[in-house]
This record gives C-alpha cells, sequence and structure tokens, in this order.
C-alpha cells in the first residue's frame, strides 16, 4: 500500500542546508528556462513544481511549505511575460497541501509520491487555469486528455527527481 | 481570539500570503494598460537565470563553431562551388527585381506613399524561454546596453518573430507571435485583406477581423500590414492554412507562421526603422498627379514657328523620362522640340514653362482623344519647354503612361507619334 496513515510522532521531518535549499529551486526554474528551447517536449513538465511538493513533503511544515511554494512561484512568474503571482498563487496552494499532507501520510515511497505528485499537478492546474481566466483574463483552454497526460508524466519524472533528491535531505 | 489564531495558525498564514498575492496579481492587471515599468523581482529573477543560459549557449556554440570550422570540412569545396553558381544565378535575379522596384517605388513617390524602411538590426542569440507553455516568449542575450528597446521588431530572415516586451540590462524578453496577448497588424497578400494576427491559447496563430463574406483560400501569404508601428510592412509572418467561419462576422483564419517559432536560435532585433518616402534612383522630387496629367495631355506653342518650312511644333510639356538606370541626360534628349532635336537645356527645369503646363492641365479631362488629335492653338509656352517640376533628372512616369514613341530621322530623337501634328505637310 503506498500510502500509509501514520501519527505525527511516526514521520520523519527532514530540513535542507542553505545552499541546497537555495540552488535546487534555481536549478529547476534554469532548466525549466532552458531545455525546452533544444527539446520542445520538456514544456509538459514542471519541475519547479516537483521541487515544490517535493520540499513540501518533507519538511512537513505547512507554514515553511506554502512560503516556498510562494518563493518558487514568484520566481518562475518572473520569467514569464504575465502578471506576477499566477504561479505564485498555485504553488503557494500546493505547497500549503502537500506539506498537510505530508503531516498527516507517509510519502516515502515510489508510489505514494507518483500519487501525491498527480494529485497536486491536477490542483494545480485548476487553480492556475482559475486565476488566470477569473483575475487575469487569459483565454486557457481546459483540456482533461492533455492534463492527466501531463500530469501522468510528471509523476513519473518526480519519482526519478526525488530519490536524486533524498541525498539533500537531513535528519532534524 | 488570540488562541483562535493561534489554533489556525498555518491557515492564516495561507490566507494571509494569498490574499497579498491576489492584491499584487489585480493591481498588475489595473495598470496592466499603463507603461509597467520592469518589476525588481523580475529583474532578480532574470539576473539569476540568465547568466548560466548565457554561459551554456556559449559553450555550446564554441564547441559546435569548434568542430564545424576546423574538423568537419567535408565537401566544403564542392559546397563553394555551388554557392559560387548559386551567386550567380542570383545575380541575375537581382537585376530583374531591382528594375520591378525601381518601378514600384517610381509608383509610389509619385503617390506620396511613405514607407518604413529597417536601417539597422542587432543580431542576438536565443540562450532561453518562459519555461511556461501558457506564456509563449523567449530571452535573447541583448539588453538596454546594445541598444535594445522595447517594443521594438524582432525577426529572422524566414520572417517575423515577436517583439521586445521587456528590457534588462545585457538580456530582453521577447514575446513571439503566437502568445495569446501578441497582436501584429498583417494582411494578406494577394487580396490585400487587413487583420491583427493573434496567439491562441494553444500556441497557434490566427489571423482575426477579417470579415466573413470574404474569400480567403488556404496557401494564401500573410505579411505585416506596418499598421502596428512596430513591424514594417511586408515582412513574412505566415501562410494560411485553414479558413472557417468565426464568431460574430468575421472569419477563422489559423495561419501557419512562417518561422520556426519552437527552434529559434538566432534572431535580428530591428533596432532602427525609418519612414520616408522611397528614394528615386535619380533623386528627383515627386511629380504631381496634375502634372502627370499636362504632360499627357497637348499644349499649345505660344508662338508659330520661326521658319515656316518646317513642321508646327508639337505639343510642349512632353517628356520622355529615364528607364531605370539610365540617369537624367535620358530625360534632357528625350525632350521633344518642335524641330525633332532634343532639348537638354531645357530640361531641367524651366519656370517659364509653367504657365504652358498649367494651361494644359485645364483642357478637356478627355486626354486620350486629346493626344491622339491635339488642337493647334496659340502655344503657351515655349518651344520644347517642360513642367516646372520636371527637372532633367525627373521621375520617370510609369511606362504604361507614356505614349508611344515612334523613331523619327536617325540620329535624331524621339518623338511621340501620338503628338505629331496634325498639320504637318507632306514631304
Amino acid at each position: 500500500m503506498p500510502i500509509t496513515y501514520t501519527s505525527n510522532e511516526q514521520v520523519e521531518v527532514y530540513r535542507f542546508n542553505l545552499p541546497a535549499a537555495i540552488l535546487i529551486p534555481l536549478i529547476a526554474v534554469f532548466l525549466q528556462a532552458f531545455v525546452p528551447l533544444r527539446f520542445h517536449f520538456f514544456s509538459i513538465f514542471d519541475l519547479p513544481l516537483l521541487v515544490v511538493i517535493f520540499f513540501a513533503v518533507a519538511r512537513r511544515s505547512p507554514v515553511a511549505g506554502l512560503l516556498t511554494g510562494a518563493a518558487i512561484g514568484l520566481l518562475q512568474d518572473s520569467l514569464t511575460g504575465h502578471p506576477l503571482g499566477l504561479y505564485g498563487i498555485a504553488k503557494t496552494v500546493v505547497g500549503y497541501g502537500a506539506s498537510s499532507l505530508g503531516v498527516k501520510l507517509d510519502v516515502e515511497n515510489a508510489g505514494s509520491r507518483f500519487l501525491v505528485v498527480l494529485f497536486f499537478y491536477v490542483v494545480h492546474e485548476i487553480v492556475y487555469f482559475t486565476i488566470a481566466r477569473g483575475l487575469v483574463g487569459l483565454t486557457l483552454q481546459w483540456s482533461w486528455p492533455r492534463e492527466l497526460g501531463s500530469a501522468l508524466a510528471n509523476a513519473a519524472l518526480a519519482v526519478v527527481l526525488f530519490a536524486l533528491m533524498d541525498r539533500f535531505k537531513q535528519r532534524t | 481570539m488570540e488562541n483562535l489564531i493561534s489554533r489556525y495558525r498555518n491557515v492564516t498564514i495561507l490566507v494571509a500570503v494569498l490574499f497579498f498575492q491576489v492584491l499584487g496579481l489585480a493591481m498588475q492587471v489595473r495598470r496592466s494598460t499603463q507603461d509597467e515599468s520592469t518589476r525588481l523581482i523580475r529583474v532578480w529573477a532574470v539576473d539569476a537565470v540568465t547568466p548560466f543560459e548565457k554561459g551554456i549557449v556559449w559553450f555550446q556554440t564554441s564547441v559546435s563553431n569548434l568542430f564545424h570550422n576546423y574538423f568537419y570540412l567535408r565537401g566544403v569545396r564542392q559546397e563553394n562551388r555551388d554557392l559560387k553558381l548559386q551567386i550567380e544565378r542570383l545575380r541575375i535575379e537581382q537585376v530583374r527585381l531591382n528594375q520591378d522596384a525601381e518601378q514600384a517605388r517610381r509608383l509610389q513617390a509619385l503617390l506620396g506613399f511613405k514607407e518604413q524602411f529597417i536601417s539597422k538590426t542587432l543580431a542576438a542569440q536565443v540562450i532561453g524561454s518562459s519555461g511556461s507553455e501558457q506564456s509563449r516568449s523567449i530571452y535573447i542575450d541583448k539588453g538596454s546596453r546594445d541598444g535594445v528597446k522595447q517594443d521594438m521588431a524582432v525577426i529572422t530572415a524566414d520572417g517575423v518573430v515577436g517583439k521586445v516586451l521587456r528590457v534588462f540590462r545585457s538580456t530582453s524578453q521577447v514575446l513571439l507571435v503566437n502568445d495569446q496577448t501578441s497582436g501584429v497588424g498583417a494582411i494578406l497578400d494577394k487580396s490585400r485583406l487587413q487583420g491583427v494576427l493573434r496567439g491562441t491559447a494553444v500556441g497557434e496563430v490566427v489571423l482575426e477581423k477579417v470579415m466573413s463574406d470574404e474569400t480567403v483560400l488556404p496557401g494564401e501569404k500573410v505579411v505585416t500590414s506596418g499598421g502596428d508601428q512596430i513591424f514594417p510592412k511586408g515582412l513574412a509572418v505566415g501562410t494560411v492554412t485553414k479558413v472557417s467561419p468565426g464568431p460574430e462576422l468575421f472569419l477563422n483564419i489559423r495561419v501557419k507562421p512562417a518561422v520556426d517559432l519552437s527552434r529559434l536560435e538566432e534572431v535580428l532585433v530591428i533596432t532602427q526603422q525609418e519612414e520616408k518616402e522611397p528614394a528615386l534612383a535619380d533623386g528627383a522630387a515627386p511629380m504631381r498627379a496634375a502634372d502627370i496629367l499636362a504632360q499627357r495631355l497637348p499644349s499649345v506653342p505660344d508662338r508659330p514657328p520661326d521658319d515656316p518650312d518646317k513642321p508646327p511644333p508639337p505639343t510642349s510639356g512632353l517628356k520622355i523620362f529615364p528607364a531605370p538606370g539610365t540617369q537624367g541626360t535620358t530625360a534632357a534628349t528625350a525632350t521633344a522640340k518642335p524641330n525633332g532635336t532634343a532639348a537638354a537645356s531645357h530640361a531641367r527645369g524651366d519656370s517659364g514653362s509653367a504657365t504652358g503646363t498649367v494651361s494644359a492641365t485645364t483642357k478637356p479631362a478627355d486626354n486620350s482623344s486629346a493626344v491622339k488629335q491635339p488642337v493647334q492653338k496659340k502655344p503657351a509656352t515655349p518651344v520644347g519647354a517642360v513642367p516646372d517640376n520636371a527637372t532633367g533628372d525627373a521621375p520617370a512616369v510609369a511606362p504604361s503612361h507614356q505614349p508611344q514613341l515612334t523613331p523619327s530621322k536617325q540620329g535624331q530623337q524621339s518623338q511621340p507619334a501620338a503628338i505629331q501634328p496634325p498639320q504637318e505637310p507632306p514631304q
């Protein structure tokens, strides 16, 4: 069973050293901006979102999770041509949700990570879509097949990526 | 109360963070119509990311150049020979195109058109993208210190790429034409229908504001109209791929961009444009329509011929303009004189001829019959005079506007056959 209910005492809380906490989001944003130029298919991935989920579930602190989400989201917004806050709001919600889930559930194994990322990717897209259409007036088109396909791709990538980023975890 | 806040501390912080972001978003949306200055967070983000991008692009280019310029030279000689042949073919084609272009410029000058010319461009390398499917923009390695400014047009050899959205010190953000917030004034190449080119949410490009009762066929080229004051007129934008009825009274015209926007490596930023009337090869002042009409109408000599044996003078003011590439001498020698010789001395603009020109324009508008059967009246201009604005290096009228010329005696200049005096005594 991939997702197991645990008590707070059973859940391990991790922290990250400062260089890792700064460089990992920066590298994720950099790769997100650079790689699609050479490999266009890469644009279906959302590396900053995966980083937000990873930090949120590892730290298991809702406040830290939402602040991490807001910071990375605003950084991502800064590179787009749209107003600041679209990704910021969406990733704040995801950061808060993922860390809240991390407090209650053990999401350390690959299966649980896959499902968590699958779920929060869709949440992220729904929040982004709502804000973009409702507040900014962008004409986005929602397509379930496309969104689910992207969610599956991101979830699969997250399993590999999270295993790599586990090396930067430090027990509290 | 305090207990309540501490109990719901996480939710409170979440609501506060979301509230401030929504507030900031709303303020940005409200200000979007005004001239928005670049926010500091954007500057920081770009400064943090673009140096790495520049470094990787530089390394990649260097390795690629090293390989292609020093190691991979197989077939260069053959390619050189092919390119030389291609140059020869293009030179021949260039001569023909030059003639067409000169003719077009002359006609534009006659109509007082103003053209936008690309006078300066800046080559830039694409170093990054927005990283979002919803925002289609790229980053280039040239910024304000290189002279890039907001709203400058960005193109490639194939066509339009987009416009500069934000300028940083050493980089710039370029909004691609397939972004849904972009707009380009465009015109269909054959039907000359104007519209606005916009991107869609899924990255396609559509031409809007074309009425549904117009006929647009797939395959038609779309070029810039110049109406947006950003892109010069005539740049390739794309090709119509699909036409269907759209919302309201407009057509939904899908356009395939001329440039592959997903594989951009190098672009050109148009840093300077000039708007001027097309320059003529001979540098003459533009002619008015009345002047052209005057030349096509016969005028009457203001005095009788000196020699009664000689035929009466033909109409004045008629002038044969130089062919492209030939300068004022042709115009001068082609000016009609009653004795059939060239009037080079008068060909540089004679103020005294103005009367004759004006009087000619006041004649009946049926110039075709007037030219064919000129009426002999009292001459109003000196013999061989030309309109005051028609100098020896005056702009040539389009060939279709010229009366047919027939050669006279050998060694003499051609005279317009249509204006031969009808009373000419038989030799």
